[in-house]
């Protein structure tokens, strides 16, 4: 079985993001760049399974502008064996990227698809959920424990009551979330080895696929600030100013 | 047109969210025009389709009964809302867990880009929602002809339960996809208020160092009347279930009191309540960053403060 495994460059978790004085959008120059942690724990498991013996093959994709190829180059130094980057400069929703992954679908024919919940830069939450949608696929998001059983997969959910155990016929879509697994660092022979493995590039018109955006960013802009507020020097000074100043309790 | 909600619930009750979500889709409907209408899919759940017709603003619930709709599986629900979606100019969920599994699969089937978590309204096609963590608030319009929309539940005030009385009608299915089987849930029992509804919230990071120090925190819920939450480090550790975590990738909360204890305070925490209306930190490290949005900071030792704290609140 082949894992497809779509992963996606943003901001590093660390960085303090800015937002652009023109209010356009964020700053993204100088700014350190990394693979989306989501798609660390999706690469890491995908691995996993091909350690395990279960998985034949893990292919790591991404979409957008070249740079792309550096996220690409740590899912191989993780131990994917090769990538594709479908290269374009504009901006992706998740739609069009979910448009695109099914094109390399039908070309690939993976068995299962492992992505990251979530991007950490547009938090939007939606990527593996439609892409499952337009193949017509089982899906289960915010996975916290994967097993494949046969033909069948068994994935537990972390969801807003406690934990959910779904069955799902495969192929299937998985969303990972933060307690699935501790991706490893890519030890530096295999970020060595990563430089040789294959690196594809395509386009979205080599797929066939249209992306113009359907949402319109017409500003973004800093969140309220929230003033600072005072120290207290004691527990009953805390209590004191809690229930007469906030009277919140 | 009118607007749709799609309802989460159990069977047997509504989930909380749900009455932030009608309030949002009144709030669409005073720029759209328009009705409100709520979509109960659930098996043998006319209980909730009659606690739904009551919700003020309400103006017809769809049910739809089947086995196929028992667990809220994604893939039999998206087919459902599409169905029904060409007769609604927006169709919207809160962004609890239910809804974001199920609406971007209803989106794609739709040809859609779904707007997530939106956490105000400007106008029927322009939304603002917070981007990387709530450190960016970015204003969008969708030119989609119908408008797949999640809500942040802490942006809308609740509706009322009580006061409407909407027709209910029966909607037939869609079928089912046979697609994936619930087999079954572990639930966190509690029987304190629900995090993200609370009107007091008490959150323990690494710091409380173990899952049994957590009954600190449980002895001061208990006076409070509080919920119990939790960081990313004190779930990865195990102290307490993946239920408690607040956070950019956890659940969001905006209690009237919010107490951070022993809680750093990184920005993927703040995204999940750095929208409470008053913020308490107790930490020993007076340069922790929970210090800058904190309304009230304590620079001690929980394991000292937090009894302390509990004892006073007898007084
Ligand atoms: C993709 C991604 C998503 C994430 N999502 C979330 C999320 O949703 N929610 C979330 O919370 N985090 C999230 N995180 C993790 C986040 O970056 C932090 O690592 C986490 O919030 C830290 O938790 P903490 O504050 O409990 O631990 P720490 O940062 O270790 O802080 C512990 C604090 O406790 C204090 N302390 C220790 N002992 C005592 C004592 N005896 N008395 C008083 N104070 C004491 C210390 O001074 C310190 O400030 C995410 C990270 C990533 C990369």
């Amino acid at each position: 079985m082949k894992v497809l495994v779509p992963i996606k460059r943003v901001i590093d978790a660390n960085v303090k993001v800015r937002v652009k004085a023109d209010e356009s959008g964020v700053e993204l120059t100088n700014v350190k760049m990394a693979m989306n942690p989501f798609c660390e724990i999706a690469v890491e498991e995908a691995v996993r399974l091909k350690e395990a013996g279960t998985a034949s093959e893990v292919i790591v994709v991404a979409a957008g502008i070249a740079q792309s190829q550096e996220t690409l180059r740590t899912g191989l130094a993780m131990g994917a064996d090769r990538a594709i980057l479908i290269q374009t400069d504009t901006p992706l929703e998740p739609l069009a990227v979910a448009k695109l992954l099914k094109a390399v679908v039908d070309k690939e024919e993976p068995g299962l698809l492992l992505l990251g919940k979530q991007a950490i830069d547009g938090d939007n939450n939606q990527t593996a959920q439609m892409v499952s949608a337009l193949l017509g696929w089982s899906q289960a998001t915010f996975a916290s424990k994967v097993a494949v059983d046969g033909d069948k997969l068994n994935v537990t959910r972390e969801v807003d009551g406690g934990l959910e155990n779904v069955n799902l016929n495969m192929p299937a879509v998985v969303s990972v979330d933060l307690r699935l697994n501790e991706p490893r660092y890519a030890s530096l022979p295999n970020i060595m080895k990563a430089k040789k493995k294959p690196l594809e590039t395509v386009t979205p018109e080599d797929l066939g696929v249209d992306v113009t955006p359907r949402v319109e960013t017409v500003k973004v802009s800093e969140p309220p600030a929230r003033q600072a507020g005072v120290k207290v020097a004691s527990v009953a000074e805390l209590v004191e100013k809690l229930k007469n100043e906030a009277k919140v309790i | 047109m009118s607007i749709l909600v799609v309802a989460e619930h159990d069977n047997a009750a509504l989930k909380p969210a749900v009455l932030n979500a009608v309030t949002a889709a009144v709030e669409l409907a005073g720029h759209a025009g328009g009705d409100v209408h709520l979509l109960v899919a659930g098996e043998n759940a006319g209980a909730v389709a009659e606690e739904a017709a009551k919700i003020a603003g309400v103006a017809k619930v769809l049910h739809s009964d089947g086995a196929e709709y028992a667990h809220g599986l994604a893939e039999n629900l998206a087919p459902l809302i599409v169905k029904l979606a060409s007769g609604y100019s927006h169709v919207i969920a809160a962004a609890t867990s239910f809804g974001k599994n199920v609406m971007p699969r209803a989106a794609a089937l739709l040809d859609v880009q779904q707007v997530s978590d939106i956490s105000a309204i400007e106008s029927a096609d322009t939304f603002v929602r917070p981007i990387y963590a709530g450190n960016a608030m970015a204003t969008v319009r969708s030119t989609d002809s119908v408008k797949l929309i999640t809500i942040r539940g802490t942006a809308f005030d609740a509706a009322a339960a009580e006061g409407g009385s909407a027709a209910v009608e029966n909607t037939d299915g869609a079928g089912d996809t046979g697609l994936s089987r619930f087999m079954g849930q572990e639930l966190t029992k509690s029987e304190r208020p629900e995090l993200t509804t609370a009107g007091i919230v008490i959150s323990g990071g690494r710091g409380m160092q173990s899952g049994d120090n957590f009954a600190m925190l449980e002895k001061v819920a208990d006076k409070l009347g509080a919920a119990i939450g939790a960081s990313r480090a004190a779930v990865d550790a195990g102290f307490v279930p993946n239920d408690y975590q607040v956070g950019q990738t956890g659940k969001v909360v905006a209690p009237d009191l919010y107490l951070a204890i022993g809680i750093s305070g990184a920005i993927q925490h703040l995204a999940g309540m750095k929208d409470s209306k008053v913020i308490v930190a107790i930490n020993k490290d007076e340069e922790a960053p929970i210090f800058q949005v904190a309304d009230y900071g304590l620079v001690a030792d929980l394991f000292q403060a937090v009894p302390e704290l509990e004892a006073a609140l007898d007084g």
